[in-house]
């Protein structure tokens, strides 16, 4: 019977083809994001090379399957004068044929599967970066005790080194993901999950939160910054150095003292010694001591001047518009304080700052490098 | 009673009581045929809550840093949209179609518990309203459909810092409601196992029964093991938020883990008591509308069984990410991988039986056929999920969410659709318009294809699942935007259907008994069947004994023995 709408047999590998060639263009269009397929380390790498073999195996079966279902649809339509189909009931043979040749390649996948896995695992020996990278709501902490510093939302790694994330969480489950340099371990209370990554190239490359973990998951990225040896071990020594102090009666002056009253409670006091930097791991998960003030509930700010994001990479600062003293209206450090339940409603900054308090402390803030 | 007198005499005179009238029949009755129907058209309405979900989250995502829905409610949304879905949608309306269809298939007068079915559609009812009331209480289940703890704890057991957590009643909505929709999956799954076991016409062994029946048996074997995890689950984490223990609170020496393990023991084998209905239906209708019997019948049943026992063995694929020991994980690859090879053979099995034969393509055929094209896709990025480096980079990324919906949507609905399309005629005695069917299959075929597959490629470029909104710059826009275009044009599909529905109940052409010249018992009697099914009982000498009793000369039964 002639189907009202359906006329001509090319419209199905039309369709076919047209998904795939868009895909291809799609692909394309992934240059700016964090994608799997744009490694810069071992570990991407090997995850990544991966799916080329499963989409080139994927490929073959579905062009294979779906070709054959369009033949016997076009092939075995219903014509006039058309006899009566034998009544085939099955094939032992056929049936098993195709039951142990897919068996087979499954389990050739399986192999390479199982060997992966172990080798993603086994972090390599040999001098490894430790860093404990801590899951709050809804930002990321990262702490290094080899150096006694702490920051947040960047993570500065050198390149062509090992780095050993340890995942700490005393609230809920999160996950840390890194798609160009690593596949995601997720960040459980009470577990010591560790991920090991190496970046071959420097650059900055986008992380993400993939676990659901409440009104802000969307909002809770963050980047890992790849140096040259040279550059991090500049940033880890001007980590290191106490706050800088601004001048008396600066703006900025000012602006530490509004920092000192009205700040201080969530972010901690900032730092004047390397004493004072207090180990996530062990300050923010002691089930004997859980409201152990020293676990701060916003980020240390004492060198948020060398920092280019705000509260989990949901505003990207270029401190270039936030000058003390110059025009604000594009500073997003100045936007943030404003209005922070705005731009990330429920998370756990409740402030209200006048206009001068946000020009003073967007002064004081800078001068933090 | 009334009275009335007449002369100096007082006489009773009987009203009608309340089962006979037409709301009351409704309300009372036990019969399998009106309690099928009252589960289809309840699943469906439940269809349309959770799509009009859909094309919200699609709203609030089709742009970056979308201001449709606030953080909260899109939280909610996306939360209710999986919950209404699963368990509202799919397992009701395919209880409904078994409901009606499996005693008509195996010759039976009603379901062996009649009462005990009619208990368990009501409490689907009562407990999908009691789901949506917690719209109405302002505490929508916010926790994913999963209610991963610690999350979905009270803020006491989340730890200090953590920011809210559940404090509401959003997490007890969720439990109480999923707990009430256990209890009739389960009264319906006993039902469906004695009736089938038990029931079965003389001459219909098990090794005759329709693949219906068939997944419908292995269904509720499913059921009644996998659901006492989601129990035992939701149970701790009630007793967790209200009664002061510590199941999943990592402060006092519990597990947040445990949560995930014993989820996703009733997780998996959920999403094959999702999909194996589907497969029994696609396996009924591709050999009517071939005209030659299902290719490898006791395959696709053991397969289906296989299928089964191997779906309680595979849980922790949902939890690669968690830092399980690699041999475990190892474990978990190999079983997800075993579990591949039934599935692919069913899928051959179905082309083979299209293959050689002399194709109807009306809609009921079109929705099988674009059932094992989807299908295929989404076992196929399923297969790729189990390869467990690959699966490190893309779990709880939106390649998932391409999996699921081509495997829910492309599979399980379209399957559904079929089976409307398909047994309309034997529930309501009238046909739905051809034409209009075919406008809905293929704006629904376009409608899938466009929202779901770009969402592999925004998996592979970093979007995470269960986001509110996303930033322009990470080069996820375009797709987005065509995901949310294409879960337009199945909303458009969804009304086509709609007016086809309503136009055709009403004006419908009338269908006759067996308008597809179809196979199985349920055709031969009446469209809709009397209230006692059959007036003879029927014989059964092959797998297809009304193919046998219309075309004697060719029957099974003088052909092949099974």
């Amino acid at each position: 019977m002639r189907m009202p709408l359906f006329r001509g047999a090319k419209r199905w590998p039309l369709v076919v083809a047209g998904l795939f060639l868009s895909s291809m263009l799609l692909a394309a269009c992934g240059e700016n994001s964090p994608s799997i397929l744009n490694t810069a380390g071992p570990v991407a790498q090997s995850e990544s090379g991966v799916f080329y073999l499963i989409l080139i195996i994927a490929t073959v079966i579905f062009v294979g399957v779906e070709a054959w279902l369009l033949y016997s649809i076009f092939r075995y339509r219903e014509r006039p004068g058309m006899p009566n189909p034998r009544q085939i009931h099955g094939s032992t043979r056929i049936e098993v044929l195709w039951t142990v040749i897919p068996a087979i390649i499954l389990f050739i996948v399986l192999a390479i599967t199982i060997s992966g896995l172990f080798s993603v695992a086994a972090q390599p020996p040999g001098k490894a970066l430790k860093v404990e990278v801590v899951g709050h709501q809804w930002w990321w902490e990262f702490y290094y005790p080899e150096y006694h510093i702490t920051t947040a939302d960047t993570m500065h790694v050198p390149v062509g080194t090992i780095v050993q994330a340890d995942l700490y969480s005393n609230n809920v489950i999160h996950s840390f993901w890194v798609p160009q340099l690593t596949g995601k371990t997720d960040v459980i209370p009470g577990h010591d999950n560790t991920r090991w990554f190496k970046a071959d190239k420097t650059g900055v490359y986008w992380g993400l939160c993939t676990e659901y973990c409440g009104l802000q998951h969307a909002n809770m990225k963050f980047q890992v910054s790849v140096d040259t040896p040279d550059a991090f071990n500049t940033w880890v020594t001007s980590q290191q150095q106490a706050a800088a102090t601004p001048p008396a009666g600066s703006l900025a002056a000012q602006g530490q003292k509004i920092f000192a009253q009205q700040c201080t409670s969530c972010h901690g006091i900032v730092g004047v010694d390397l004493k004072s930097d207090v180990d996530p791991a062990v300050a923010c998960n002691d089930p004997n001591n859980p409201n152990a003030a020293v676990c701060k509930v916003g980020p240390n700010l004492t060198h948020f001047g060398s920092r280019d994001l705000i509260a989990g990479g949901v505003l990207t600062i270029d401190w270039s518009k936030c000058q003390p003293g110059g025009d604000l209206s594009n500073c997003a450090l100045a936007k943030w304080l404003a209005d922070p339940q705005g731009i990330k409603p429920g998370n756990d900054m409740n402030v209200s700052l006048t206009p001068d308090q946000i020009k003073a402390l967007v002064a004081y803030l800078e001068s933090l490098k | 009673m009334a009275t009335r007198t007449i002369d100096s005499a007082t006489t009773l005179v009987p009203r009608r009581s309340l089962g006979e009238t037409y709301f009351g029949e409704w309300l009372m009755t036990t019969d399998h045929k009106k309690i099928g129907l009252m589960y289809i058209v309840t699943g469906f309405f439940f269809f349309l809550v959770g799509g009009m979900e859909a094309l919200l989250i699609r709203t609030q995502l089709a742009f970056p840093n979308g201001k449709v829905l606030d953080p909260q409610t899109y939280n909610e949304i996306f939360t209710m949209h999986g919950v209404t879905m699963i368990f509202l949608f799919v397992m009701p309306i395919l209880t409904g179609f078994g409901n009606y269809v499996v005693p008509l298939m195996i010759g039976a007068r009603d379901m062996a518990f009649p009462r005990l079915n009619a208990f368990g559609y009501w409490t689907v009812l009562f407990g999908g309203l009691f789901l949506q009331s917690s719209f109405l209480f302002g505490a929508p289940p916010d926790g994913g459909w999963f209610q991963y703890a610690p999350l979905s704890e009270m803020a006491a057991g989340c730890g200090v810092h953590a920011v809210t957590c559940t404090p509401g009643a959003n997490a007890d909505f969720w439990v109480l409601g999923t707990l009430l929709l256990g209890i009739s999956s389960i009264a319906g799954s006993v039902n469906f196992v004695v009736t089938i076991l038990k029931l079965r016409a003389p001459g219909m062994s098990i090794n005759r029964m329709p693949l219906f029946s068939w997944m419908q048996l292995v269904t509720s074997f499913l059921l009644l093991f996998a659901l006492p995890s989601l129990t035992a689950a939701s149970g701790l984490l009630l007793l967790d938020r209200h009664l002061g223990t510590h199941f999943y609170q990592y402060f006092y020496g519990g597990d947040p883990l445990l949560w995930q393990h014993l989820f996703w023991s009733f997780g998996h084998p959920e999403v094959y008591i999702l999909i194996l209905p589907a497969f029994g239906m696609v396996s009924e209708i591709l050999p009517v509308f071939s005209r030659k019997p299902i290719f490898g019948y006791t395959f696709i049943a053991w397969s289906g069984v296989a299928i089964g026992f191997l779906s309680f063995t595979v849980w922790a694929h949902h939890m690669f990410a968690v830092g399980l020991p690699p041999v475990a994980q190892a474990f978990f690859a190999t079983s997800t991988t075993l579990i591949a090879i039934p599935t692919a053979v069913k899928i051959f099995n179905w082309v083979a039986t299209v293959y050689g034969g002399k194709l109807n393509l009306k809609t009921p055929m079109l929705f099988a056929l674009g059932f094992v094209a989807m299908f295929l896709i989404g076992g196929l990025n399923g297969a790729a999920l189990a390869v467990v480096p690959f699966d490190y980079q893309v779990t709880d990324t939106y390649f998932v969410v391409a999996h699921i919906h081509y495997v829910l949507f492309g599979g399980t609905v379209f399957a559904i659709f079929g089976g409307i399309f398909y047994w309309f005629p034997k529930f309501t005695g009238k046909l739905l318009d051809e034409r209009l069917g075919q406008i809905q299959f293929w704006l629904m075929l376009i409608g899938v294809n466009l929202t779901f597959f770009p969402m592999h490629l925004l998996g592979l470029f970093g979007m995470p699942r269960r986001v509110y909104t996303y930033p322009a710059d990470l080069g996820w826009n375009d797709l987005n935007l065509m995901a949310s275009a294409g879960a337009f044009i199945i909303g458009v599909a969804i009304m086509v259907f709609l007016y086809n529905l309503v136009y055709s109940l009403k004006v419908g052409r009338k269908s006759g008994d067996d308008p597809w010249d179809a196979f199985t018992l349920e055709w031969d009697t009446a469209s809709p069947p009397p209230k006692y099914n059959f007036l003879e009982l029927p014989v059964v000498r092959s797998r297809r004994p009304f193919f046998d009793k219309k075309y004697p000369e060719i029957a099974d039964w003088k052909t092949v023995t099974h």
